[in-house]
């Protein structure tokens, strides 16, 4: 037996099937196709938590995600989830849950303290108490969190793997209730693609809490397992159980979150825990159900107070007895079948207390038939029992049913079954914006508009509440569906069954308690952030009268359940104290998620070394092999530097400085941005984009370019190549190469479309490697069939030819100062020459030198890198460079250039910078300043963009951008910085440190 | 002549080569690099009669007009890519062909306006294959691929996967019925995507399988 309260038949548990779980450190048992609920309830166990403010004792009240009370913290850390709602938790063997709001326990619990202190703690304390002095907020945030319990987040990373996908379908149906099944199975047979997801682990909704239903004359389950069974049949149709549709969004976009391994004991190590379904639909058919409202009275959320729908789940579904003995407290004909259901069970039903005056309904008349004791006209006016229930306290009620008269029956018992009225679960249909009407009748809001092209509403969700509405609406809706997609009308009849809903029903929102509201008793609206109505009232006297205001306030529905159960009962007492008609108050805003979602889900894969792409160069497994370290630039992954052994950053840096400068260089180059372009109107292109003229470059010469934005800013530069008459290569900064490709192509394609131009990518057709050095000519003379000479390659000139019998472009070009070669070749041969060149290169000292030494070199020369000397602020006059910007034609940026601010004289320019002790190296970043003041603020001048420790000029260089600094030459600057040191320098002649009159490029 | 045996894939450190197999019976989906393939860019104007015919007469293929569709033919597929672009691409060819075949292209566009780029050094090839094959892209390419949408082999588009820009091109169904795609990505990515790929077809228990 697993559970003294197990039933000895029935149910669609699997009772070979014993599974051991353990809650609150003890040991229980429960069957296969118990949920977590089901499995307390089955031992007995009522009292799973303490609440959040007061931390009364609270037990299961419902069956399903409307569950405000039993959430659970599950599993051990760091595989450990809080709130999860124990009628939602699969039981699975070796399941360990514990109750969350307690310490040290649920049974005494020091917390309850708060209960005594009630009168100090009503709605809005916290924000009247901890508002001021709004600094303090981070200390009382600390404690209030901490009292406030709901669950411990893992200490350490999450061990599980998470999935993400996208999806497409026709028509996407949500829950596989009878509606549900009733749509998918139209619009699949009509051969739409169709995905129908439901939460539960089981197809059926409310069909399998209700044995007695029948549907074309046949057991509603059967029908529901031929169902199944034909959709899992067709092809184009997906069901997804244990997956929650959490989120609508615009143009019919939903999120899924579907539940893969949690209800394995032993999860296959390949599978993710969790999937996030990314699901575009042409049409989507909400047949979410309705969910079971309670009643609000006095002391309504002890253990052993719950919705009789949930009554009837247990015995149904689970073959649990919930209670020994119990009251039935109901305001329509559905609390009836829990009445029924229970008698069948076995527990003694004490009475059905019923506010209607005359109870009518096809339930209540079989009830009165069995001769169950039946109060009419009557309420539940009091509970006795802190941890469980021991009895009620019944009186008759007024003719408006706003007060109690008589004397009250005591009634013993241990549960109170109850039921409000229901309300469709619209949540997903308002989060798409659709809009509710009010239903007098069956006193719930129904769907009535949809804002959204395609979304339908089906069944209980759509307020048609009986089986055989359910069934047709459902049918319909999936045809329907079908056909807005193209599909023609399958021809199948819909199926048939009883049509009885809810009513008649008694609508009160508030039920009278023995004393006025909110004197001792309290009447809960929200369980679950612990709002009564009295919490209500209060804020309505403390002038909120709008229901968003209201819920602010008091917090009702804003905990994780989001008010699924009290939402609506808070808008009937707000609008019976404002005397307004309920739907003149209002709905609050609908918002995903529909139940929480795991943040893995969003991360899926995206984490550790698939958090980004690295983008690797062809020699890039070289650079490992030979102990580089890697920086960054953008995605790409460059060498940085190659220490050998004994080597700091320092020392190499300084060795490949040396060594490119005395000899020979190699740097990995492939990075850099190339677009190649062709055209008749290729150079009216280029004279276009760049600040400088290009109509008269000739074929096979190279110039060097500045490309600026509308706002005159420089944006890039790099090196462009005429490689034929109507053919050029242009090079970018290797951060921008994606950027620049798409401001040229927006210009040719919005503003120039005239031009005759078209422009491909092609930075990774090509493995680029620069020689630099003295010796670059005589190595690279050695590897190709090229014509190096002076004359036939001068400086700035490009020819094709083979390197290592590989066919390479070859441009002799330099970012050092020194004699330079950058060879492209195809890219898988990248690898090939670079060695090649390595092994020939040995007897001239070949170094391979990172991007560190490479900014070092160019800083030595003065040379500009775009997005270190240059933030997006910075013209080419700041930068000194007017010798570039063309007077005589037009370009992108000119137009700007010629604002007055533009020619200010305290503009910040570059210049460069000296330090009086040459052993100082500047910090980058450094703030400069012209006199020193006790302490900050001073005003500040600029400050250091580059500086490094220079091998070749034997002392420390740096460059930086100092206003009006090029007027500034010779003076001396001060740089004060963090750690107290201020660092003297001067404003360099010159900001080109090293072979001023460029002889070595020659 | 150019040495072949110098080139090396984007994907040469992983050493695929060694792993791969032959694909096993029932797997749900194989996935393989296809190295190194030739490929060459066109832009053009499709309104000019000439350009299609000069397309025609160097490759032997109509130029695709269809947004996304491809043209294929022996050892050579054209591949729409956009209203005035196109890429051709061949496999398994030496290390020569690319340029003999934006050559042929050049020869035969003459004085049009059209720009023709070798481009195949820059692209990586993974091939991935089985009755999963689609559940794998989908986890990062938000384009729907079942058959009424996609249209099936002979089809292609530009999309992302996971985080890098993707070309796929439906390849089959051949015999078995199950679907086949080339997923063509910037080489530096190559080793991401072939990393990301693997990791999502895990649960399927994808193979790695010689091309």
């Amino acid at each position: 037996m697993t559970g003294r309260m197990r039933l000895p038949q029935g149910g669609l548990v699997k009772r070979d099937e014993t599974l051991s779980f353990t809650f609150n450190g003890k040991s229980y048992k429960g069957l296969a196709g118990d949920s977590l609920a089901a499995a307390l309830l089955a031992n007995g166990v009522h009292l799973v938590g303490r609440s959040f403010k007061y931390h009364r004792p609270r037990g299961i009240v419902s069956a399903g995600a409307e569950e405000p009370n039993a959430l659970l913290q599950v599993g051990d850390d760091p595989r450990t989830e809080p709130n999860l709602k124990a009628t939602q938790v699969e039981l699975v063997a070796g399941l360990k849950a514990a109750a969350q709001n307690a310490w040290p326990s649920v049974d005494f619990d020091v917390g309850a303290v708060n209960s005594l202190a009630a009168r100090f703690l009503p709605s809005g304390f916290y924000y009247k108490t901890f508002m001021w002095p709004a600094s303090a907020w981070k200390t009382y945030e600390h404690f209030i969190r901490r009292a406030a319990g709901l669950g411990r987040s893992p200490s350490r990373r999450d061990p599980d793997r998470y999935d993400k996908t996208f999806a497409h379908c026709d028509v996407l149906v949500v829950g596989a209730g009878p509606a549900g099944l009733a749509a998918a199975l139209a619009a699949g047979r009509a051969g739409a693609r169709v995905v129908l997801v439901e939460q539960d682990h089981l197809l059926g909704g409310a069909l399998l809490s209700q044995p007695g239903a029948a549907i074309d004359g046949k057991p509603a389950l059967d029908w529901v397992a031929a169902a199944e069974a034909e959709l899992a049949a067709l092809p184009e149709v997906r069901v997804l159980k244990r997956t929650v549709c959490h989120a609508a969004f615009d143009h019919n976009f939903f999120g899924l979150v579907e539940s893969v391994t949690d209800h394995l004991p032993q999860p296959p190590e390949q599978l993710p825990r969790k999937r996030l379904w990314k699901l575009r639909a042409k049409q989507a058919v909400f047949c979410c159900g309705a969910i079971e409202r309670p009643m609000v009275f006095a002391d309504n959320d002890r253990p052993g107070v719950m919705t009789a729908s949930a009554v009837r789940s247990y015995i149904n579904r689970y073959a649990v007895r919930p209670g020994r003995r119990a009251v039935v407290f109901t305001n329509n004909d559905s609390g009836y079948g829990a009445a029924l259901d229970m008698e069948a069970a076995g527990i003694e039903v004490a009475a059905v207390v019923d506010t209607r005056p005359v109870p009518a309904g096809p339930l209540s008349e079989r009830a009165e038939a069995l001769g169950l004791r039946i109060l009419s006209d009557s309420a539940v006016i009091a509970v006795e029992g802190k941890k469980r229930v021991r009895r009620v306290r019944v009186a008759e009620l007024d003719a408006e049913g706003k007060n109690w008269v008589g004397a009250p029956q005591v009634i013993d018992c241990d549960l109170v079954a109850n039921s409000g009225g229901w309300n469709p679960t619209v949540h997903l249909f308002c989060q798409a914006n659709g809009r509710l009407r009010w239903d007098d009748v069956h006193g719930c809001f129904v769907p009535d508009k949809a804002m959204q092209w395609g979304q339908h509403v089906a069944g209980a969700a759509n307020g048609a509440f009986g089986l055989g509405a359910c069934l047709r609406e459902g049918a319909a809706a999936g045809a329907g569906a079908a056909a807005d997609c193209g599909f023609a009308e399958a021809s199948s009849a819909a199926p048939q069954a009883e049509n009885h809903d809810f009513l008649p029903g008694r609508w009160l929102w508030l039920i009278p308690g023995e004393q006025p509201l909110g004197r001792k008793a309290k009447h809960f609206v929200d369980q679950q952030n612990d709002v009564t109505a009295a919490d209500l009232r209060l804020a309505l006297r403390e002038g909120y009268s709008s229901i968003e205001h209201v819920k602010r306030y008091t917090t009702t529905g804003m905990a994780t359940d989001q008010g699924k159960m009290g939402n609506v009962n808070a808008i009937g007492i707000v609008a019976e104290a404002l005397d307004r008609h309920l739907p003149d108050v209002g709905v609050t805003t609908f918002r995903p998620p529909y139940t929480p979602v795991t943040f893995g889900i969003f991360a899926g894969r995206d984490v550790d070394d698939l958090l980004d792409p690295v983008r690797r160069t062809p020699m890039h497994a070289w650079h490992e092999r030979n102990g580089a370290l890697f920086e960054d630039v953008g995605q790409w992954r460059r060498a940085w530097y190659y220490p050998r052994e004994g080597e700091d950053m320092h020392a190499a840096v300084n060795r490949e400085v040396k060594a490119t400068r005395d000899s020979l260089g190699i740097l990995d180059a492939t990075t850099l941005g190339k677009i190649d372009i062709q055209g008749p109107d290729a150079a009216t292109f280029l004279d276009r984009v760049y600040t400088n003229g290009w109509l008269k470059l000739g074929v096979g010469r190279c110039r060097y370019g500045l490309m600026l934005k509308e706002d005159g800013m420089v944006m890039d530069d790099g090196v462009t190549t005429r490689l034929g008459e109507q053919h050029y290569l242009m090079t970018t900064t290797s951060g921008n190469a994606a950027a620049v490709l798409a401001h040229l192509e927006d210009y040719l394609q919005t503003e120039w479309p005239d031009l005759r131009v078209y422009l491909t990518s092609v930075t990774e057709q090509f493995a680029t490697m620069t020689l630099s050095g003295p010796n670059a000519r005589s190595l690279l003379a050695e590897m190709t069939d090229a014509d190096l000479s002076p004359g036939a390659l001068p400086h700035m000139a490009f020819t094709p030819g083979k390197v290592a019998g590989v066919p390479a472009r070859i441009f002799r070009i330099s970012f050092t100062g020194e004699l330079s070669y950058e060879i492209n070749v195809p890219a898988s041969f990248g690898m090939a020459v670079w060695q090649a060149l390595m092994t020939a290169g040995e007897r001239y000292g070949i170094t391979p030198y990172g991007t560190e030494a490479m900014h070092v070199l160019r800083a030595e020369k003065g040379f500009i890198i775009v997005g270190q000397e240059t933030d997006g602020s910075v013209t080419p006059l700041d930068l000194d460079m007017s010798w570039i910007v063309s007077k005589t034609k037009d370009f992108i940026g000119k137009r700007s250039l010629t604002r007055a601010d533009m020619a200010k004289p305290d503009r910040k320019q570059l210049v460069g910078l000296l330090t009086s002790d040459p052993q100082v190296v500047l910090p980058e970043g450094a703030q400069l300043v012209e006199k020193v003041l006790p302490q900050p603020p001073m005003p500040m001048l600029g400050h250091v963009t580059s500086s490094y420790w220079s091998p070749n000029c034997g002392r420390s260089i740096a460059l930086a951008l100092v206003k009006g600094g090029l007027a500034r030459k010779g003076e001396t600057l001060y740089a004060p910085l963090a750690d107290g040191r201020v660092i003297p320098c001067v404003v360099a002649e010159s900001p080109v440190f090293f072979d001023p009159e460029g002889e070595r490029l020659k | 002549m150019i040495e072949s045996y110098l080139r090396q894939s984007a994907l040469d450190h992983l050493g695929l080569a060694a792993r791969a197999g032959d694909a096993p019976a029932g797997a749900a989906v194989i996935m393989a690099e296809k190295t190194l393939p030739a490929a060459v860019n066109l832009r053009g104007n499709k309104e000019n009669p000439a350009f299609a015919a000069a397309v025609l007469e160097a490759l032997g293929l109509q130029l695709p007009l269809e947004p996304n569709s491809v043209a294929a033919g022996d050892g050579l597929a054209l591949l729409w890519l956009g209203p005035d672009e196109w890429l051709a691409l061949a496999h398994n060819a030496p290390p020569e062909a690319e340029a003999q075949l934006a050559a042929k292209l050049r020869a035969a566009l003459g004085d049009l306006h059209a720009a023709v780029t070798e481009v195949g050094e820059s692209l990586a090839c993974i091939h991935l294959a089985g009755p999963r094959a689609r559940d794998v892209i989908a986890k990062g390419c938000p384009l729907d691929l079942h058959p009424r949408a996609f249209g099936g082999v002979g089809h292609c588009a530009q999309s992302h996967l996971a985080k890098t820009g993707v070309l796929l091109h439906q390849v089959g169904p051949e015999n078995n019925g199950a679907p086949a795609f080339d997923l063509y990505t910037r080489r530096s990515f190559s080793d991401y995507l072939w990393r990301w790929l693997e990791d999502a077809g895990r649960e399927y228990g994808l193979v790695v399988v010689a091309p």
